[in-house]
């Protein structure tokens, strides 16, 4: 630890950093614009000069490394006199706005050299500007090439589409060949918006606009997916509006980026759409404005009257993956013990239940088992089933930084040719559906040629001769055939990932959403047993999940075979400590599934469903067998923050608060329990959801009497071992915890079964490779498969309401050139798209990325739904849908 | 293209020889072919544009089959390298990094092309023009129209840098 004395004071400084490092470290502050924590030094813009004794001239304070006994000085007149110049030279060159210091990096700079305007006269010359992209501009007034925004893209995120181009005073920021901003291969995630020190790089909305002096920054978690990216809510106070959005630098989860949805996707929040008032369907069918008194009492009247007529068992309840612990604990508490029924379920069983199901019975504990820091430390990435640039696009640049660092070699396995598969050393495409002969057949290659990790099967696992025996079959020939990947792929694939010294695997919906779902998991689990991959930081099987609290929906409790914290509701230990936790009595049969309730619901067996955050009309598969069941069911309550396309088949509708409104905690991919924070206040009567489930159970005649989402996450800790040493006071303090989390002293757990398998032994189960339900043949000769696109969400109910979005997305069906060509179509042309169960028409995306005989459909929009295809075959153990194959057709129009 | 590419091994070094190859053959870079440098080296477009941007010697556009460099260094500069400038702007009707509409002549201005002694200089393809004035000009100008068949004509003009960013979407984006 070199001893150096910067400005008279005497500094610790650390070894390897440089002065500019050490003096922030003790809150000297060295004015600086090229440098940047996360884009590293690159030494060119030349303010942060300084004095060093004993060297000739002014050094800078970002490229010079510390000595032992250096003395420095960062306000000398010289060091002054040199700033200025520099600082006031760049000012010379633009149109800058300095009136507020705190703005950019640059007008602080400025201010500290007294500076308030450029002390030379306007270099006279015409600058560009880029608005053709609908979020971001770049405004080359502004731009003082400091190239941060260039490292940005290229670095951070990986992104690769900034450059600098021209030469000399010309020199500007080019995406792509220069290409129009909305033209080029950008993403819009903004991290050049983040990384800019002059705002030449800006939100739309933002650009050339007074200082706002009402400004409040809330730090949050992000409502879309299950990164959990931290986000800073910039708040107009005064207008009760959020006018930007901001990554905040150095999370956990995040460290500063976002995406497209994250930054710009906000305009729902203050949307005229939004609920303010519950609503009664009428007798005419019409849905009319009423109180909430009269909303609770008519919902407790005929829920009442439902239970005692028909049983608890004829009532339902769908809870939500984008709603709070506080909120779906609550939710599932109302259900269990006031309406009396396990009938509790969510999206999660349409997305991870055989996640959940899958490594809950190999590993004993059903989330992802390592953490998104761990990333980087791993030698091999495979990603099978997985969009992550689309779907989980900040997880998807972690895996980038590390593949781009050289440590890290990716494979990418998916029937889509994906745009990470453009960073993977190997990319295979396989056939829909055919994962765990791909998987077995890998596990035959490594068994064969001896790179299992022998010890580690030996003391850690069973069922390892079943398994064994089962992938002795998948020859790489035999894989070949059902898969379509080539055996020398398949040879480089098991090599790589066999020899490897830690290899970790990330996987999503292409793994799970198959009526073999739970068989996919099973041999994932089964590959990182055999490579001795589990309990490792840097390796580990990796669900990601895809809604901002899916992974807490499930922890709390949200399954209907299990309470909190996956204790389940058939062993009677676990329901004694809830009966005398709640102090009721419980039901002790499974309830239904998603799937099962729809089903329940057109037969006629259920009478009552109760939504909250959910719109299954357009998530669930067969849309007509859906909506034929919403027509028949006797009662129905849906609280959301739109009149979903669900919603309009309601009794009653409920208006929620959204995220942005309330304070609650959120559990992403990794287990990470997060504080959200409320910033703005709700819409006209919108309440807190837990604020409506305590309404609706006091209506019923229950005692609830919380006083906040806070007194709710106590009840929490106190049922739910693994959030036991979780609190809202604690949260405020640190990072987030990963669960488990036992008690208040623990540090939260990134790395699960590091010591032995929450099971005990981890289990290998030999699976034997099935078909899908349904298979092309001569009327509908395509595998459909279906997903989701980076600019959208879901069920749009969030995202389709930023128009900026909805520009640069619209409904598609992607298929191949080959196939296009044959069927003469042409792209961006609509077509017709037919299944078994319905059709929809949508534009042609005729590319290379897709195979021959298959085609994509994102399934956010309600003009072209995509579920209105798909097959609801069920995979028999997790109950999940077959979203990802079915035969489909498809014809010009 | 590809003849050019498979004598190459794909590492990033070999970029500005490639460029050079390319333009050597098609007379300037197009996106296209851009884009296929940047895919056969693996680096970004972004990057490779940013070195046919730096460099002068590289072209974005079609050249004239004449390229006429006029130095407007110092030492021209003092001998009246402007005047001769604007003599050949008018005789050919097209400003500096502009090219006429048939595809006759390209203009360029120049800092120094190493003939103080012979100021004001024009280059004209390969050779040097030295002590140019106006009669020296109008005859050269004349020889090369004979050459070529005709030479001054009006219409659209193409320009270096105005056209950049105007073409249709790049390769990467294509078909996706």
């Amino acid at each position: 630890m070199p001893k150096i004395t910067i400005n008279r004071k005497k500094v610790k400084a650390n070894d390897g950093d440089t002065i500019l490092q050490a003096a922030e470290r003790v809150g000297i502050y060295i004015p600086t614009l090229c440098y940047h924590p996360r884009v590293g030094k690159s030494g060119n813009c030349r303010v942060c000069v300084v004095e060093v004794k004993g060297m000739r001239g002014l050094q800078l304070a970002c490229m010079l490394e510390v000595k032992e006994g250096m003395v420095v000085h960062t306000e000398s007149v010289n060091v002054k006199a040199a700033r200025k110049v520099v600082v006031g030279l760049l000012l010379a060159d633009g149109n800058f706005d300095l009136s507020d210091p705190e703005a950019n990096d640059l007008a602080r700079v400025a201010h500290h050299c007294g500076l308030k305007k450029a002390p030379y006269p306007k270099l006279e010359r015409e600058h560009s500007l880029d608005d053709s992209h609908p979020m971001l501009l770049y405004d080359e007034s502004k731009c003082i090439r400091c190239f941060r925004c260039i490292r940005a893209c290229n670095y951070n995120v990986v992104n690769e589409v900034l450059d600098m181009g021209y030469r000399g005073i010309d020199s500007r920021v080019v995406a792509d060949a220069d290409m129009p901003w909305n033209k080029s291969s950008c993403v819009a995630c903004g991290e050049c918006i983040q990384i800019c020190p002059t705002g030449a790089l800006i939100e739309k909305q933002i650009h050339n606009k007074p200082v706002n002096k009402n400004i409040e920054k809330v730090e949050t978690v992000c409502p879309y997916c299950g990164v959990g990216c931290k986000i800073a809510l910039h708040v107009d106070k005064k207008r009760n509006k959020i006018v930007r959005i901001s990554g905040v630098e150095g999370a956990a989860a995040n460290d500063g980026m976002l995406c497209i949805k994250g930054r710009f996707g906000f305009d729902f929040i203050g949307s005229d759409e939004r609920l303010t008032t519950p609503l009664i369907k009428d007798t005419k069918g019409n849905l009319k404005p009423a109180s909430w008194n009269k909303a609770f009492s008519l919902i407790a009247e005929k829920l009442n009257a439902i239970k005692k007529e028909h049983g608890s068992d004829s009532i339902a309840g769908l809870s939500s993956a984008k709603c709070t612990n506080e909120e779906n604990y609550a939710f599932q508490k109302f259900m269990r013990k006031e309406i009396g029924t396990n009938n509790v379920d969510h999206c999660a069983r349409l997305c991870h239940s055989s996640t959940v199901a899958g490594l809950a019975s190999s590993l004993g504990s059903g989330a992802m088992t390592n953490d998104i820091a761990g990333i980087k430390k791993a030698d091999v990435i495979l990603v099978i089933g997985s969009d992550t640039t689309a779907t989980h696009p900040v997880i998807a640049a972690r895996i980038k930084q590390a593949v781009r660092s050289g440590s890290t070699k990716l494979i990418v396995i998916d029937p889509k040719k994906i745009k990470l598969a453009d960073h993977a050393y190997i990319y295979a495409q396989q056939r829909c559906g055919t994962d765990v002969a791909v998987i077995n057949g890998i596990m035959h290659l490594i068994l064969k040629n001896g790179w299992e990790d022998k010890e580690y099967i030996a003391s850690r696992c069973e069922g390892f001769n079943e398994l064994k025996d089962e992938v002795i079959k998948y020859t790489p020939k035999y894989v070949e055939k059902i898969s379509g990947i080539p055996t020398e792929t398949l040879k480089k694939i098991a090599e790589l990932f066999g020899k490897a010294e830690t290899a970790a695997v990330f996987y999503a919906m292409g793994i799970t959403q198959h009526t073999t779902g739970t068989d996919n998991v099973w041999s994932t689990a089964n590959l990182q047993m055999l490579c001795g991959n589990i309990g490792k930081v840097g390796g580990g099987v990796n669900p990601l999940r895809g809604q901002s609290n899916v992974q807490g929906a499930c922890d709390m409790g949200c399954l209907p075979n299990v309470y909190p914290a996956y204790q389940k509701v058939i062993d009677k230990s676990a329901q004694d400590k809830f009966e005398k936790g709640w102090n009721a009595k419980l039901p002790d049969r499974v309830g239904l599934t998603v799937t099962e309730m729809i089903d329940g619901a057109y037969n006629g067996s259920l009478k009552a469903l109760y939504v909250m955050g959910e719109n299954p009309f357009l998530s669930d598969p067969d849309q007509h067998h859906v909506e034929e069941a919403f027509r028949r069911i006797d009662f129905m309550v849906v609280q959301d923050i739109f009149l979903t396309e669900t919603a309009q088949f309601a009794d009653v509708v409920l208006p929620s608060a959204c995220f942005a409104e309330k304070s609650g905690t959120l559990t992403n991919t990794e287990r990470r329990v997060q504080r959200l924070e409320k910033a703005v206040s709700a819409p006209g009567q919108a309440k807190e959801d837990w604020e409506i489930i305590q309404g609706i159970a006091k209506a019923m005649g229950a005692s609830w009497n919380f006083t906040s989402a806070e007194d709710i996450c106590k009840e929490i800790a106190a049922l739910a071992p693994s959030y036991g040493g979780i609190s809202w006071a604690r949260l405020k303090t640190v990072d987030g915890l990963q669960w488990p989390c036992p008690d208040s002293k623990h540090p939260g757990t990134p790395v699960l079964h590091t010591q032995g398998f929450k099971r005990g032994l981890g289990l290998m189960k030999a699976i034997e490779f099935k078909e899908p339900a349904e298979t092309p043949d001569k009327k509908y000769p395509f595998i459909l498969t279906t997903g989701r696109i980076l600019e959208q969400f879901h069920t749009g109910t969030m995202s389709r309401k930023t128009e900026g979005l909805n520009k640069l997305a619209g409904p598609m069906v992607m298929i191949s050139k080959e196939d296009a060509a044959k069927l003469k179509i042409k792209n961006n042309k609509k077509v017709k798209i037919e299944t078994r169960r319905g059709a929809i028409e949508a534009p042609a995306c005729v590319t290379e990325n897709i195979g021959r005989g298959t085609i994509y459909i994102p399934f956010h929009y309600a003009e072209s739904p995509a579920n209105r295809l798909t097959n609801p075959a069920l995979d028999p153990v997790a109950k999940i849908p077959e979203y990802k194959v079915c035969a489909a057709k498809v014809s010009k129009t | 293209m590809k003849k050019i590419l498979s004598n190459f091994k794909g590492t990033k070094n070999e970029l500005i020889p490639i460029l050079q190859k390319t333009q050597k053959k098609f007379g300037y870079i197009s996106r296209r072919r851009l884009a296929q440098v940047a895919t056969f080296l693996n680096i970004t477009e972004s990057t490779v544009y940013s070195v046919v941007t730096f460099y002068s010697q590289f072209y974005l556009t079609r050249q004239g089959k004449h390229k006429i460099r006029v130095c407007q260094g110092t030492a021209c500069h003092v001998r009246g390298g402007a005047g001769i400038m604007q003599i050949v702007k008018n005789k050919i009707g097209i400003e500096p990094g502009e090219t006429s509409p048939d595809y006759m002549f390209s203009l360029e201005r120049v800092a120094c092309l190493g003939s103080c002694a012979l100021a004001p200089v024009m280059m004209v393809n390969d050779s040097v023009h030295g002590a140019m004035n106006r009669a020296k000009v109008d005859a050269l100008i004349k020889e090369l129209g004979k050459i070529s068949g005709k030479s001054k004509s009006s219409g659209k003009k193409t320009s270096q840098r105005k056209t950049a960013g105007k073409k249709s979407p790049s390769a990467r984006k294509a078909g996706k």
